[in-house]
Parts: C-alpha cells; sequence; structure tokens
C-alpha cells in the first residue's frame, strides 16, 4: 500500500460529539470502506484517529440525481465522482498522537478537540495501529486483527483483569471461542487464575466447533501443566476420556437460604417461599435442606415457624429438584472450596464442568455457592494481607456464562456476582461474564464492566445495553448492527485505547495451538518461575 | 518556443479580453477551440479560436453566387483567381493567459496584443505545457461569447486531449474541474461532457 493509496478525502465539517464529515476524493471507492475501518486526520499540530462509523452518498446538485446519466455512461459516471456526486465518511474521533513532545512520550491521547477544515484524512496504515494498539508483550495478548489489517490488536491483560469484564454476542457468534482465547491470554500474561464454570464442557478440555475441524481443544489439552479441570459429572467426563483433576460433590448442608433465593425463578418458588427459607435455616441451621425436605406435614412444624401448608409444599416442590442433581448428597466430606483454592493458589487455573447438568438450575446454585465461599475466603485473605503487609492472594477472574442470570436487576443485589462487579478489584476477586442477552443484565452492573468485547448483537435492546455509558455510542452501534455474523467482535474499555472492531484470532488448526505457546516445557518452566517470584 | 509554432496570422482587432487575427490564407484558419498565442517582443499571449468567418474584404460588398454553369466547387475559384483576394479568413480567440518570463499565467495579461502581432497556431509540445493545469477552464467556461461556450470549450478540450499521453484521463480530469465549476449547473456541465465524451 503505497501513502498515495491511502488516501481518503478531506475534512468538511463535524464536531466532537457528532463526528467528523470527511469528503472522499474521487479516486476513493465508496465501496471500498467499511464501517470499523480506522482512519488518521492529519491536523495542523497532531494527528488525530478516528473509527469509520457512517459512509452515505452526496451530490452537489440535485438535478444529478433528478436527470442522472444513462448507466452506459462511464465517462459521466467517472468524471462526476468525487466532483458532484461524492461519498462522505462519518468518522468518531477518538484519540489523538502528538503535539508537543510531552504529548509524544505520554502516547495517544483521547480526543478534546476536531481537526480544522480540510485536513487530510487517510487510511490508517499498519504502522499506525501499531502505535495505538502496541505489539505484543510480556502484557499484552493478541487478539485479532483490524478488519483488512494484518496488524495485530493486543489487550493490556494486566490492565484487564483489574476490573471485571463481559463478552457478549448472540448465540453462535463466537463467544466461547474469545473466551478460550482470552483464558489463554490470562493464563499467559495477566499473573491472574481463573476459576471458569463451564456449563457446556467446552473450556477444559474439549470443545466443538461447527467448522471442518469438529472438535478443538480446550485449555488443558494446550496447557496441561496450568489448568486443572474439575467435573460434577463422572460419568460423562469419563465418557469424554477428559483427565479430570476432582469430582465434586456438594452437601445440602452447604446451600444457604441466598442460594434459594436467586433460584426462586428456575425453582418456580413464591416470595413468600422464599422468605420460609430464611425462617428454616434459622431454626435448622446448616441442614435445614434435609430438615425441610424431611417435614411432612406443615403441622409438623416447629413452633415459632410461621409458614402456611401451600408455602411448604410449594418449597418442598422447589428443593425436591436437588435430588435429581446426583452431585449434590445430603453430607459431603470433602471440601470442594478448599481444594479449588489450593489449586488457584499454586497458580493453577480451574474449570468445573457441568457434564450432563446443563440446566440453569444446577449452573446457578453451584455457581453461586462455590463463588461465595472462595470470595469469602478471598476477602479475609485479602484483608489480612493489608493488616499484615503480607502478599495478598493471586488475583482470581471468574468466569460466568448466561450471565443475566445472577445479574439481572432483580437478583444483582443478592448475589456475590453483583458484588464482585460492583466493588471492582477490592479482594482480588474480578468476573469474566458471557452472556447472549445483556439487556437481562442489571444496568450498574453493566456500567462496572471495565471492558467489554461483544460479537454481533441484533436486538436492539441488547445493543442499547451494552453500549450505555460509551462516548459515540450512536455510532458504535451501527457498528456494532453491522459485524460479521461470526468471529469479529467490537472491543471497547479499560484495555484497549479505543473501540476496535476485530477479526478475533484463529482458534483452532494446529498451527493456532502452536501460534498460543501451547509448548509444554515452557508453561511448567514460566509457572514455577512465576510461584518463585510470587512466593519468593 | 516560437519554432514550435506555425504562424498562421496577425492581429487585426484587440481587447484586453480577446483578439481577431486574419490568416495569411485563406481558409486556413486554426480549427475552432485551438491554442493560439500572439507573440510580440515583449509578451506571449494564449487564446482559444472560438469564432472562424469568412466573408469580403470590402465590408458592404457581399460575394454573389457564381457556379451555375460550373461542375464543382473548386472550378469556381480555379475559374476566378481574384477571387481569393476578394475574400478573406478571420478568426477570434479569447485570451486565457500568457507568458511572463518562462512562467505561464492563467490569468488576463496586462496589455491586450498589439495590431500586426503575429498570431501562431501552438504545436504539440507547447499544447502539452499549457494544458497541464486546467486554470484556464473558469475564464473560458464563464465567458460571454456570441456562440455556443459549451462547443468552444467541448472542442478546446478535445484538442488538447489528443496531445495528452493519457486522452482519456486527460478528459476525465478536465471534466472534473467542470463539475466543480458547473457545480450548481448540471445541464451546462451535461452538455460538455456528452461533447468530449467520445474524445
Ligand atoms: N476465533 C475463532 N476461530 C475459529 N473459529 C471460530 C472463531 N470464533 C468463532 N468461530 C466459529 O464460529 C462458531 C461459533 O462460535 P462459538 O464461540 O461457539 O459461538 P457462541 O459461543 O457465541 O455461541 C464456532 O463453532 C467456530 O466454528
Ligand atoms: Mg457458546
Amino acid at each position: 500500500m503505497t501513502e498515495e493509496y491511502n488516501h481518503l478525502g478531506i475534512v468538511v465539517s463535524g464536531s466532537l460529539t457528532k463526528g467528523i464529515e470527511v469528503r472522499l476524493d474521487g479516486s476513493a471507492s465508496v465501496e471500498e470502506m467499511a464501517v470499523g475501518r480506522y482512519v488518521t486526520i492529519q491536523g495542523e499540530k497532531r494527528r488525530f484517529f478516528g473509527m469509520i462509523t457512517d459512509i452515505s452518498l452526496g451530490v452537489t446538485d440535485e438535478r444529478i440525481t433528478l436527470s442522472p446519466p444513462p448507466a452506459a455512461d462511464r465517462f459521466t459516471a467517472e468524471v462526476l465522482a468525487g466532483t458532484g456526486t461524492f461519498g462522505t465518511l462519518h468518522v468518531l474521533p477518538m484519540l489523538t498522537i502528538g503535539g508537543d513532545t510531552g504529548a509524544l512520550i505520554e502516547g495517544p491521547q483521547p480526543v478534546k478537540t476536531v481537526p480544522a477544515h480540510f485536513a487530510e484524512v487517510r487510511l490508517a496504515s499498519q504502522q499506525d495501529m501499531e502505535t495505538v494498539f502496541g505489539g505484543e508483550d510480556a502484557r499484552k495478548f493478541y487478539i485479532g486483527t483490524p478488519l483488512d489489517m494484518e496488524t495485530k490488536i493486543c489487550l493490556d491483560l494486566p490492565e484487564l483483569v483489574k476490573r471485571s469484564n463481559g463478552i457478549f454476542g448472540k448465540s453462535g457468534t463466537g463467544k466461547t471461542f474469545l473466551t478460550r482465547i482470552l483464558l489463554i491470554g490470562m493464563l499467559q500474561k495477566s499473573a491472574a487464575v481463573n476459576l471458569v464454570f463451564d456449563m457446556h464442557n467446552e473450556y477444559g478440555w474439549e470443545g466443538s466447533s461447527e467448522s471442518k475441524h469438529g472438535k478443538v481443544k480446550g485449555l488443558k489439552q494446550l496447557f496441561p501443566a496450568s489448568v486443572a479441570v474439575f467435573t460434577l459429572d463422572e460419568e460423562s467426563s469419563k465418557r469424554r476420556k477428559v483427565s479430570t483433576d476432582f469430582v465434586v460433590r456438594i452437601g445440602y448442608d452447604e446451600i444457604e437460604p441466598e442460594d434459594i433465593a436467586l433460584l426462586r425463578q428456575t425453582l418456580n418458588l413464591t416470595d413468600i417461599a422464599v422468605e420460609a427459607v430464611y425462617q428454616l435455616a434459622r431454626k435448622y441451621g446448616r441442614n435445614w435442606v434435609q430438615s425441610t425436605l424431611d417435614i411432612e406435614d406443615a403441622e409438623e412444624l416447629p413452633e415459632g415457624l410461621n409458614i402456611h401448608e401451600s408455602t411448604l409444599q410449594n418449597l418442598q416442590r422447589g428443593l425436591n429438584t436437588f435430588r435429581r442433581l446426583p452431585f449434590l448428597t445430603p453430607h459431603s466430606s470433602e471440601n470442594v472450596v478448599q481444594r479449588i483454592l489450593e489449586y488457584l493458589d499454586r497458580g493453577i487455573n480451574v474449570v468445573l464442568e457441568f457434564g450432563r447438568y446443563t440446566d440453569i438450575t444446577a449452573y446457578i446454585l453451584v455457581a453461586n455457592l462455590l463463588s461465595r465461599r472462595i470470595y469469602d475466603q478471598y476477602r479475609s485473605r485479602t484483608e489480612k494481607a493489608t493488616a499484615e503487609d503480607s502478599i495478598p492472594p493471586r488475583p482470581l477472574v471468574i468466569t460466568i456464562e448466561e450471565a443475566h442470570k445472577f445479574l439481572n436487576p432483580v437478583v444483582a443485589n443478592q448475589t456475590i456476582f453483583g458484588t464482585i462487579a460492583r466493588e471492582m478489584r477490592k479482594y482480588n476477586v474480578t468476573l469474566l461474564v458471557i452472556d447472549q442477552r445483556p439487556s437481562g443484565i442489571d444496568e450498574e452492573v453493566m456500567s462496572q464492566l471495565g471492558t467489554k468485547i461483544t460479537c454481533l448483537l441484533d436486538n436492539e435492546r441488547d445493543i442499547d445495553a451494552v453500549l450505555a455509558g460509551v462516548s459515540g455510542r450512536n455510532e458504535l452501534k451501527s457498528v456494532l448492527a453491522k459485524l460479521e455474523s461470526k468471529q469479529q467482535a467490537l472491543i471497547f474499555g479499560h484495555a484497549v485505547p479505543m473501540p476496535v472492531v476485530v477479526k478475533t484470532r484463529e482458534y483452532g488448526s494446529a498451527a493456532s495451538y502452536k501460534d498460543f505457546g501451547s509448548d509444554e516445557a515452557e508453561t511448567q518452566k514460566k509457572t514455577k518461575k512465576d510461584i518463585e517470584e510470587l512466593w519468593g | 518556443m516560437t519554432e514550435l509554432s506555425s504562424r498562421v496570422g496577425e492581429v487585426i482587432e484587440a481587447s484586453t479580453v480577446e483578439f481577431v487575427a486574419q490568416c495569411y490564407e485563406l481558409y486556413r484558419s486554426p480549427p475552432l477551440g485551438s491554442l493560439v498565442k500572439t507573440a510580440d517582443e515583449n509578451a506571449e499571449q494564449y487564446g482559444i479560436v472560438y469564432n472562424v468567418t469568412t466573408s469580403s474584404i470590402e465590408p458592404g460588398r457581399r460575394p454573389i453566387a457564381r457556379g451555375k454553369d460550373e461542375a464543382n466547387e473548386a472550378d469556381i475559384y480555379s475559374n476566378s483567381p481574384q477571387l481569393a483576394k476578394l475574400l478573406r479568413t478571420e478568426f477570434s480567440a479569447i485570451l486565457v493567459g500568457h507568458r511572463h518570463g518562462a512562467e505561464l499565467r492563467y490569468y488576463l495579461p496586462p496589455h491586450p496584443p498589439r495590431i500586426h502581432s503575429f498570431v501562431y497556431q501552438c504545436q504539440s509540445e507547447e499544447v502539452k505545457e499549457f494544458s497541464r493545469a486546467f486554470e484556464f477552464l473558469p475564464m473560458l467556461v464563464g465567458a460571454q461569447l456570441p456562440v455556443p461556450v459549451e462547443e468552444v470549450v467541448a472542442a478546446c478540450l478535445r484538442q488538447m486531449s489528443r496531445e495528452a499521453e493519457d486522452p482519456h484521463r486527460f478528459l476525465v480530469t478536465a471534466g472534473k474541474e467542470l463539475a466543480v465549476l458547473l457545480g450548481n449547473d448540471f445541464n451546462r456541465l451535461k452538455a460538455i461532457l456528452g461533447r468530449i465524451r467520445a474524445g
């Protein structure tokens, strides 16, 4: 690509809030433009960076549209291109580079003004993109390439995991693939450990793909030394030949009233039934679930409990669901939480697969129950570390799918996930939420997500929810709605200097695994080194 | 530069914006739209031919029809050799630029050409040099002429394009200039484009 080729046109009008109108030269073809691409604008003092968010056609004289030249008259069309008829780009300015020397050292800055009239506009070059997104390094992880370019777009992972993040997109757009890639990135570059609640058994050992590969490797196949697979369904894991590290059993006595509150909808409980749970738990203590299931008649209820017969029945019907979940036993002698923490402390990422128990009840119950207790541990350990000025626990990222089930406005205040999302990284725990229906997530939680990566969304409400509070939201909306139906994502937030559309890095071919650095010896060495560094 | 031009006549009438030249040879006028220049010791001035006339040298006396008994037109002239002396061909050119030192300037010279200045038809190299920029087009397009301006502009560009390395490119670029000049007059633009398309 020559410089000449990159020339697009000039700035003709615009504003900082609404974006800039760029008039395309006759030589630049409208058809070669695409929303989501980057341009640079050479101002007098600094260079601006912006994203194309709309493309339109204009005429200088309405008569051209009224009596257009005949289609066969290529000559007239060619003459008119860029003169009587012209393309316009709508560009959202995002960053500036340069200015005085100080600014050069500081790197790209958010825009505070617009370029002057007639400033020259060009397609951003590979080098421009590198200046802004930087190359791969110890912190930066290659997540994908910008549209029509080979530059690597990199995320600053230590920065990313400081806050909770979200991956969105409708079904089949590449959320799972993106998540896998991001998990690898975190595993390699962030110094954080992950706990993944793997509803569909896609992350730990092996996942499926719609493409010709059929199957793709999971994290443990690629990085056996730094990933452990826990399972709730040993039989299913065995059948799939997963090398599991631990079989999870949870006792009824580990279930707390908050867990039930969260399951109100899926267990079909009335509000009164949920209130009754708290009474029962106060009365029976840890054994409240078993005790409640054992009551045969409301008359048998101990004194002081004010629970109506129908409420009790409603509750018992709900709790009976637990009996169908074999990983739940009245009492479990193993302390799952402790086991998970042991792994996490060693810097080993834990993927908990659900086997056949893919129904939402099991998922909500287990994810909430375990996360709450792990979080409690993190909190007390962090507080202790602060008090004693010792090393706090390794940063933890908890990945949950179907996030709106945990974080919808009704329950977000009650769940541990709502707490984690809201308080940022107070206790070294953050979330990676994956959801195809972001409009179902509490607004406040959404606003706390540091970086959002979103694949195609076509529901207006979902698009609004994801873009709420983002500057240039209207413009980004059209970009988001025009993403390819697979393997393309819009990334914006803390971990990138400006919103960017990427073609997500390829995952699933042998070459891709190699690119991800699935080298056993190396990983082991690094993990060991990390541990040494961390624990001295 | 003069060697590159061929002398075709002399200025017989001049004003700030145009001049009229008489041809040395009957009917040997540079064609409509061609680039001509006048040269005296002070200046070279460029014009575009917009009108060509042939008439009796004596004002008020019109030629009469003579060919009734002749087989063809050529016989009329050979049978009345004096005819060529009684008729003259003149052409009018609109001034579109001048040369100052080595520099071409696409605006009107300070003084019109003098009477009897020689007039040359510009040859290939000079046409190429002059048409490297289109700054002469505004003067041409904006002129008030007794002939249709679109015809003159089109004829001029057609001729210039023949000297260009890439005639099509040349016409497209010129067309774009016109499109800008005639931004609010699509019909005139169409009229010119329609006349240069065939190139
Ligand atoms: N980065 C990628 N590399 C290779 N294939 C991909 C990638 N992203 C998406 N795909 C293709 O798109 C399909 C759907 O992606 P997936 O992550 O399962 O969607 P979602 O989780 O959003 O429903 C995958 O099966 C795969 O074929
Ligand atoms: Mg998925």
